[in-house]
């Protein structure tokens, strides 16, 4: 059988390397790439990226990726923001001054607060943290995973949707923000599935079998 | 609430894990990205490979081996030794790296610290401390090229300047209690981990499931051991078991 294509926007944005061998081990041909044709060309996207907001949305501009992103998410195809991809999928993000992002996901994204109060509250939130479910049965994303699985996240910055009907998945770091969404065809996640061991994987599986059915 | 990273360091030569007394007495232990895997399998957070290959001619082996293990080990992965130009940091990242250590690079030249936050993002840039006790004044002393030369820093200063400069992380080893499996320094890390905002990875003298309770305690964000997991005195999963019961949170 074919592997289903699954294009990795890179957009010059941390090493996508990982990415891809992740989503090759859950059952796709992943192919990185800044070519906004070969994006829309593909049965399914992932836009990943690690670094800092304004510089991202600037790449992105200049690769002329941004219209790609926007018709796969239009087209109904599957989409899968990750880390900063997910980020830049809201409105705007106060990030070194406020910049614009996609506005797939209503609402904005902020800055954890370093809290000296509490030693515990290092900024970035770096490490495994538990993810709790909204939607268990439901959520195709979350598909055989359980409730409150670790997952690995590296960050400083969070989203927080206006919408709440986007909202798969909290997580608590000195309070609750939202760390994945899943809306038809668009889901995203905050932390790293494919540094997340087995349990990212089966999102990125989750995610092939997504794209396998279109 | 987020976990304790437990995070097993391999020593790596010429592409072969080997473990010995610092630089003394190589071992064989094996190939780095089967142990790696293993890792993973008993529930490692993280792996740190630490490349002590002399020459740097060499260095296409370490990246041959960051690769490999890319492509095997889904969790994230930091690599340190002998990197000291933009140039070996990317290559590095490119391998599959996540995160890269720099050590003596960073105190000779802290501007390579600042650079590498700016270009790849802070989180993955690990600023190393080897520290000692300075017995003149209740304070801890950086030293680099493997311990083997003393500098004028204080260990708490260096943090807060690292941190200052962009660095995401803090490895902090202390060098009075590597080796000893007395327990990490639980002072140096407290007093690195309270005049830092970003995570502290505590490093030195593990030898016992209580010891890394106690560097939790002073604060370390992550804990760092190398022949205690190597050699199977301690099994990642017990370990996390006995932290589990005495109440700190682990990924179990």
């Amino acid at each position: 059988m074919k592997l289903p294509e699954i294009a990795v926007i890179d957009y010059g944005m941390g090493n996508l390397r990982s990415v891809a061998k992740a989503l090759e081990r859950a059952g796709a041909k992943a192919v990185v790439t800044s070519d906004a044709r070969k994006v829309l060309a593909s049965s399914g996207v992932v836009f990943p990226g690690v670094g800092a907001f304004g510089p991202a949305k600037k790449n992105i501009d200049k690769h002329g990726m941004a219209e790609s992103i926007r018709g796969t998410v239009a087209a109904g195809k599957p989409f899968l923001g990750l880390c900063l991809g997910f980020q830049l999928l809201f409105e705007r993000s106060c990030e070194d001054g406020t910049h614009g992002g996609f506005g797939v996901i209503p609402g904005e994204v902020n800055r954890f607060g370093y809290s000296g109060a509490s030693r515990r509250l290092k900024v970035p939130h770096m490490g495994w943290n538990r993810v709790f479910l909204k939607n268990r049965d439901g959520s195709r994303m979350f598909k055989g995973i359980p409730d409150k699985t670790y997952f690995y996240f590296v960050h400083s910055y969070y989203g927080v949707p206006s919408d709440k009907s986007w909202v798969s998945g909290v997580t608590e770091y000195g309070k609750w923000f939202c760390s994945a969404v899943e809306k038809e065809n668009v889901w995203a996640c905050q932390f790293h599935p494919e540094k997340s061991s087995a349990n990212g994987l089966k999102i990125l599986k989750n995610f092939v079998n997504e794209v396998k059915k279109c | 609430m987020l976990a304790l990273r437990i995070i097993p360091c391999l020593d790596v030569d010429k592409g072969r894990v080997v473990k010995g007394t610092k630089f003394l007495n190589l071992r064989d232990a094996g190939d780095p990205v089967a142990v790696a895997k293993r890792y993973n399998s008993e529930g490692a957070d993280e792996v740190v490979f630490l490349d002590i290959t002399a020459s740097s001619s060499k260095r296409p082996i370490m990246l041959d081996v960051v690769k490999k293990t890319a492509e095997e080990v889904f969790i994230p992965l930091t690599v340190g030794g002998g990197l000291r130009t933009i140039d070996d940091i990317r290559q590095m990242l490119r391998a599959g790296a996540d995160k890269v250590s720099l050590n003596t690079s960073a105190v000779l030249n802290p501007g390579l610290v600042r650079q590498a936050g700016k270009m790849f993002g802070s989180q993955c840039i690990v600023v190393a401390i080897d520290a000692k006790k300075d017995p003149r004044r209740y304070d801890w002393k950086v030293y680099t090229h493997g311990g083997r030369k003393e500098t004028k820093l204080s260990a708490v200063e260096w943090a807060k300047k690292a941190e200052r400069l962009g660095a995401g992380e803090i490895l902090l080893t202390s060098m009075d209690a590597d080796g000893t499996k007395n327990g990490y320094d639980t002072e140096l890390t407290k007093a690195v981990s309270d005049a830092v905002k970003i995570p502290v990875i505590a490093s030195g003298g593990a030898g016992r499931p209580e010891h890394f309770r106690d560097a939790y305690r002073a604060g370390a964000s992550a804990v760092l051991a190398a022949s205690l997991f190597h050699y199977k005195e301690l099994a990642i999963e017990n370990l996390k078991k006995y932290l589990k019961k005495t109440k700190v949170p682990v990924r179990i």
